[in-house]
């Protein structure tokens, strides 16, 4: 099993969740988060007074998959969420030492 | 038969004046001037407090709330007891001390129900409803100078500052410019609703009181954006709304000259909102929330003292110009010369005031579309402006400069350094904002 986290830009977020579930991913956790790369910050101005935030906010994905479609889902991710330019993300893929479900007590792929 | 007709027509020429000598104030003038009163109320509190609460950082929100309302409330208090003397009391001094301040009426001794008072034309209004009006001016004022020490003063400082200055500068300057004998008044200065009083007076205290206390712990250097321009945004509507009382209520009367205040305090403020954020897309930045409250505001100042004296094109010209100086001073000659003039209630007050003070000079010229004859020309009007304009800043400086000494030698003005970076909120009042 793969535990996938993608780092995307905020408005591409409903795209890729639809693209996702396409392929037959039935579960996600997001969370929105800040953070810097090469886009570096944003220039805030208040009556004439220049910030630079050095902060962006993005969103996150976590996902769990089965080892043969962690390579779809990374790729479905990387297209969706293309828009070529700096600041579209990163995923980082992750070996997955093991999954439950607290309902059921199941492990393993089935908990996916 | 002779005799007794001669007596009775005696007894008519002494009734006569006895009647007109106690007019009764017309309901509808009544009526709009109690409205007038509490759309000022309205103003300060949420108006005034919202507007500059959103600017202050999230820690600071309860303090700049607080610290208007105290202050606004203890104005009121001040203004029953001695303030409405010192102003626009019953007794009239002779010689210079006249031009400075009157007396009498101390705990509105003398005034009841039947109590009059003067409006611009043969109208009386209640002298209650009057008194009230009048409190609600330096009220506000007091409330305004806490935008240019905000995040730093000590409440007990605001309490304790706030009387002396009342009773050194506000009171001595309202008599000056709107009471009869007036020192300015007299001089033929034009101030219809305030430029001098209100906005040049807050602008130049909170200014002085700024350079006083300090600049806040970190700035410029770290950033301090506004932690909410959405109240900011609802602060500057109900400015706005609230100022309809201000403008249009300074004409005491529900007549004409109030409609043209009104219209005048729609368009010059448009104008405003509209200049800064075309400003700002010149200077190369977007057109931002902030820069339309802030052009809201500058216009509003400077059409304050033309409310009743220009058209509604030169009130227009006054709120684009307005804009552009006060832009000016806020984004630029603030951070050059480095004074922390934290909610820029000198950039904007003050500055705008200063231009509609002397504008007015200008917007009131028949030839521009405002009511005046043309009886004083450009230039001498100019000229009374521009001394209306320097008394008032010498003035304000000097009893700042006095009141805030004091305070400072006594209790202190500014709050430890663990408190401000702790935040007003928790250090001076034990209470959070938002939990």
């Amino acid at each position: 099993m793969k535990f996938i986290i993608a780092i995307i830009k905020p408005f591409k977020l409903d795209e890729v969740r639809e693209a996702l579930g396409s392929i037959g991913i039935a579960g996600m956790t997001v969370s929105e988060v800040k953070g810097f790369g090469r886009q570096k910050g944003q220039t805030e101005i208040y009556r004439g007074a220049e910030y630079s935030t050095n902060m962006l906010p993005k969103v996150k994905l976590e996902i769990a998959a089965s080892d043969e479609v962690a390579a779809q889902v990374v790729e479905t991710i990387q297209q969706t969420a293309n828009t070529e330019s700096i600041g579209d993300g990163k995923i980082f893929v992750l070996d997955l030492a093991s999954a439950t479900r607290i309902r059921t007590g199941e492990s393993g792929e089935t908990a996916l | 038969m002779m005799k007794k007709l001669t007596l009775s027509a005696l007894a008519l020429v002494t009734a006569a004046p006895a009647l007109a000598a106690a007019p009764v104030p017309n309901p509808g003038n009544n009526a709009w001037m109690m409205t007038a009163t509490v759309l000022v109320m309205l103003m300060i509190l949420p108006g005034l407090a919202l507007f500059y609460g959103g600017l202050t950082r999230s820690k600071n929100m309860l303090s700049m709330l607080t610290q208007i309302g105290a202050a606004a409330s203890l104005a009121m208090i001040i203004w029953v007891m001695w303030g409405f003397s010192l102003a626009f009391g019953d007794t009239t001094y002779e010689g210079t001390l006249g031009l400075f301040i009157s007396g009498g009426s101390y705990f509105l001794v003398g005034t009841d129900m039947n109590s009059t008072a003067a409006t611009f034309t043969d109208e009386v209004i209640s002298k209650y409803v009057f008194i009230s009006f009048q409190m609600t001016f330096a009220a506000i004022t007091a409330a305004l100078i806490l935008g240019a020490t905000a995040e730093r003063m000590k409440f007990s400082a605001v309490m304790m500052f706030v009387p002396i200055w009342l009773t050194i500068v506000y009171f001595p300057i309202a008599h000056m410019v709107w009471a009869g004998g007036g020192l300015l008044f007299e001089d033929g200065a034009l101030d219809f609703a305030g430029g001098t009083v209100v906005h040049i007076n807050a602008g130049i205290s909170g200014l002085v009181l700024a350079y006083l206390l300090g600049k806040r712990r970190g700035w410029p250097q770290e950033p301090m954006p506004p932690h909410s321009l959405v109240m900011t945004m609802i602060g500057t509507g109900l400015l706005w709304v609230g100022w309809f009382g201000f403008n249009a209520g300074s004409a005491l009367e529900a007549d004409g000259s109030a409609g043209l205040a009104m219209i005048n305090t729609f368009v010059a403020t448009a104008a405003g909102g509209l200049a800064w954020m075309v400003i700002e897309k010149l200077a190369g930045n977007k057109g931002s929330a902030l820069g339309f409250c802030s052009g809201v505001i500058a216009g509003l100042v400077a059409v304050t003292p033309a409310a009743g004296n220009s058209g509604p094109f030169g009130a227009i010209l006054l709120g684009i110009i307005s804009s552009g100086v006060c832009y000016v001073f806020v984004a630029t000659v603030k951070a050059k010369l480095g004074y922390d003039d934290a909610l820029d209630a000198f950039g904007i007050h003050g500055v705008g005031g200063i231009v509609g003070a002397i504008g007015t000079a200008i917007v009131y010229q028949p030839w521009i579309g405002g009511p005046g004859d043309g009886s004083v020309a450009l230039g001498e009007q100019l000229g009374i402006q521009v001394f209306s304009v320097v008394v008032t800043i010498a003035w304000a400086g000097l009893g700042t400069l006095a009141a805030g000494f004091l305070v400072k030698a006594t209790i202190g003005l500014r709050v430890s350094e663990e408190d401000e970076v702790n935040g007003l909120d928790i250090a001076e009042h034990g209470e959070r904002a938002y939990n």
